[in-house]
């Protein structure tokens, strides 16, 4: 087994929230308690629905935000604020939309260069700009595009652009924030498939988030599931997604359609919303929604179990 | 197909899209004149503009009854050529303009850049300072200022530019706000950006559109603010020959010599027109988001 680049203990953010002249502040729990690896060469998923704290957790592991709590190491290192500087260039992200992510007044060239202008400043000009059209070849485009604007390009050359940004520094970890869920079925799969062919060559980690689970089983090789900030289940992709032990992952993979009409469906419809992160029921926060909740759970938050497919949950299915 | 082609030099390129706009390059071409104008004034003035010819006073314009063509657009009451006092006052005015829109709007820019970017207490703070100048009715603001540096020119200019500062903070900061959420910015900070970088490279050639706007408008605020001023005895003083001074100078003789009035009035007007258009054309031509590839 490989050494792991990552490795994160009980990552934590909260935020305050209001504190103004009449009200007190609030706590808004948005990521609790996040433990994982990530290993070179794999990819963790993170799914969950919306408001889960997944893009908290993008966040943190991309050094954005420090945690409230927990650590995080990166290849050994554990991070704090000052250290940010140095550990930039081993964790990069690319985001969910490509037409928020790439600064329209930079040319291609420009907003590839930036990286390698900040953080390697020995570097000549003539090499940052070799270096970045060689880049653009990697992710499928071509090396005359690096004097456009964005503006010029589709949604999925788009997303090309800032996976091959986030590649400048030569990452060991890449964070991807629904890194296609805003593209076209059809351009889905390109960029897909892009970035599982650049993780074969560079032997990249991948940090996975997505609420597509389809996506999801096509890319990653561990998942996390998250429900209100806290991960409910963890394990090897194959094996959550065949045997799901928590309820909630047994609900969201029974919303994810099958192309096959002749597979009868047992869709698990949930009631309710999810819960505000500011008032966390006591107890399991999937128990208002949960058709197995007992007086144990309201009262009592489960903790993950051990062993390789963890959940937390007082009633693991099967 | 590979095809390497040499892009056209920045230049080049925003000189095609400006060139779409012919508003824009109409403006263009008074605003050269203009600036020619006021530059070569001394060379194109038939007469020098404080030079009395006392046989002469209010003559009507060359081409009407009575005019005299060495006097191509009249004398005014003192007997002095008009065409030349609105050359020269054209550099006044020019002068006004830039100095005015170039203190408030690199004042205004940078404290609303770091108002964007400033913890909450501090970007209220600087917010606060700024509401309440604009609480000031604008031209009484620069009065007390005027007063208080003593009129001038050049203190009405300070006195404007204060005055038209909160302007550029409270729309950069507007636009900062805005775009600092966005996900370029986040990932330039990925990239390690420090905040000056941040500031001034990611953020701020994103909200010059709507800046340069108000620069062109605020450019023809300064002259009219700086006229006004005159007109009150607080700004150019007599016998510069400032286009605001001037009108002032002349308002009693509207009704008996509409020359005096009217030839100010409308060099005011066509060099606030003529910065306009071009103040839109630059915009169209600066924004990416508006060429099509």
């Amino acid at each position: 087994m490989n050494k792991p680049v990552v490795v994160a203990h009980d990552l934590t953010r909260h935020y305050e929230v209001g504190g103004g002249i009449f009200s007190s502040t609030q706590t808004v729990e948005a990521l609790s308690g996040a433990s994982f690896t990530l290993q070179p060469g794999k990819t963790l998923a993170v799914v969950g629905e919306s408001g889960c704290g997944k893009s908290t957790l993008a966040r943190v592991v991309t050094m954005i935000e420090p945690p409230t709590s927990g650590t995080l190491m990166i290849d050994d290192e554990a991070v704090s604020p000052d250290k940010w500087a140095s550990l930039r260039s081993s964790v990069q992200i690319v985001f969910q939309d490509p037409y928020g992510s790439l600064n329209p007044r930079q040319r291609i060239g420009d907003i590839l260069m930036e990286p390698l202008v900040i953080n390697r400043k020995d570097m000549s000009a003539k090499d940052r700009e070799a270096q970045a059209r060689d880049m653009l070849a990697m992710v499928g485009l071509r090396r005359e595009h690096f004097d456009r604007y964005p503006h010029m390009f589709s949604g999925g050359q788009r997303q090309r652009i800032a996976v091959a940004r986030a590649l400048m520094l030569n990452p060991r970890v890449l964070v991807l924030d629904e890194p296609v869920s805003a593209l076209d079925l059809s351009i889905q799969s390109q960029v897909l498939n892009l970035l599982v062919e650049l993780q074969e060559k560079l032997g990249l980690a991948y940090l996975f988030i997505s609420h597509d689970l389809s996506v999801v089983k096509h890319m990653a090789d561990d998942i996390v599931v998250m429900y209100l900030g806290r991960p409910v289940e963890t394990g090897p992709i194959e094996d959550v997604v065949a045997n799901p032990r928590h309820p909630y992952t047994k609900a969201l993979l029974s919303a994810t359609p099958i192309a096959d009409p002749t597979i009868e469906k047992k869709r698990i419809k949930l009631e309710g919303e999810l819960p505000s992160p500011i008032n966390v029921p006591k107890g399991c926060a999937f128990s208002p929604r949960c058709w197995k909740a007992t007086e144990e759970c309201r009262a009592k938050r489960p903790v993950l179990d051990e062993g390789r497919h963890r959940v937390a949950c007082y009633h693991p299915e099967g | 197909m590979e095809t390497t082609m040499e892009r056209p030099g920045r230049l080049r390129e925003f000189w095609y899209y400006f060139r779409e706009n012919r508003g824009a390059v109409i403006g263009l071409s008074v605003f050269v004149v203009f600036v020619l104008v006021a530059i070569f004034a001394d060379l194109l003035a038939p007469h020098d503009p404080t030079q009395q010819y006392r046989d002469h006073l209010l003559r009507p314009p060359a081409w009407s009854e009575g005019g005299d063509w060495s006097f191509p657009l009249g004398t005014d009451p003192l007997g002095r050529d008009l065409l030349s006092r609105l050359i020269h006052g054209a550099r006044y005015s020019a002068f006004v303009g830039v100095v005015v829109v170039t203190v408030a709007a690199s004042v205004g820019i940078l404290i609303g850049l770091l108002s964007g970017f400033a913890p909450r207490w501090g970007d209220t703070i600087i917010m606060r300072i700024m509401d309440i100048i604009l609480a000031f009715p604008s031209l009484l603001l620069a009065l007390v200022l005027v007063a208080i540096l003593g009129p001038s020119l050049t203190n009405a200019m300070i006195a404007i530019a204060i005055v038209q500062q909160p302007h550029y903070v409270r729309l950069t900061r507007a636009s900062v706000i805005n775009e600092r959420t966005r996900d370029y910015v986040t990932s330039a900070r990925v990239a390690g950006a420090g905040i000056w970088r941040l500031m001034f490279k990611t953020v701020l050639p994103n909200c010059l559109a709507p800046i340069i706007v108000q620069g062109a408008l605020s450019f023809s605020t300064a002259i009219l603010d700086a006229a006004a001023l005159g007109f009150l005895g607080m700004g150019a003083q007599p016998p510069t020959p400032e286009w605001g001074t001037m009108l002032a100078e002349a308002r009693e003789f509207i009704l008996r010599a509409w020359w005096v009035v009217t030839f100010p009035g409308i060099a005011i007007l066509i060099t606030v027109l003529a910065i306009n258009l071009m103040g839109d054309g630059l915009r169209d031509a600066l924004d990416p988001k508006l060429k099509r590839s």
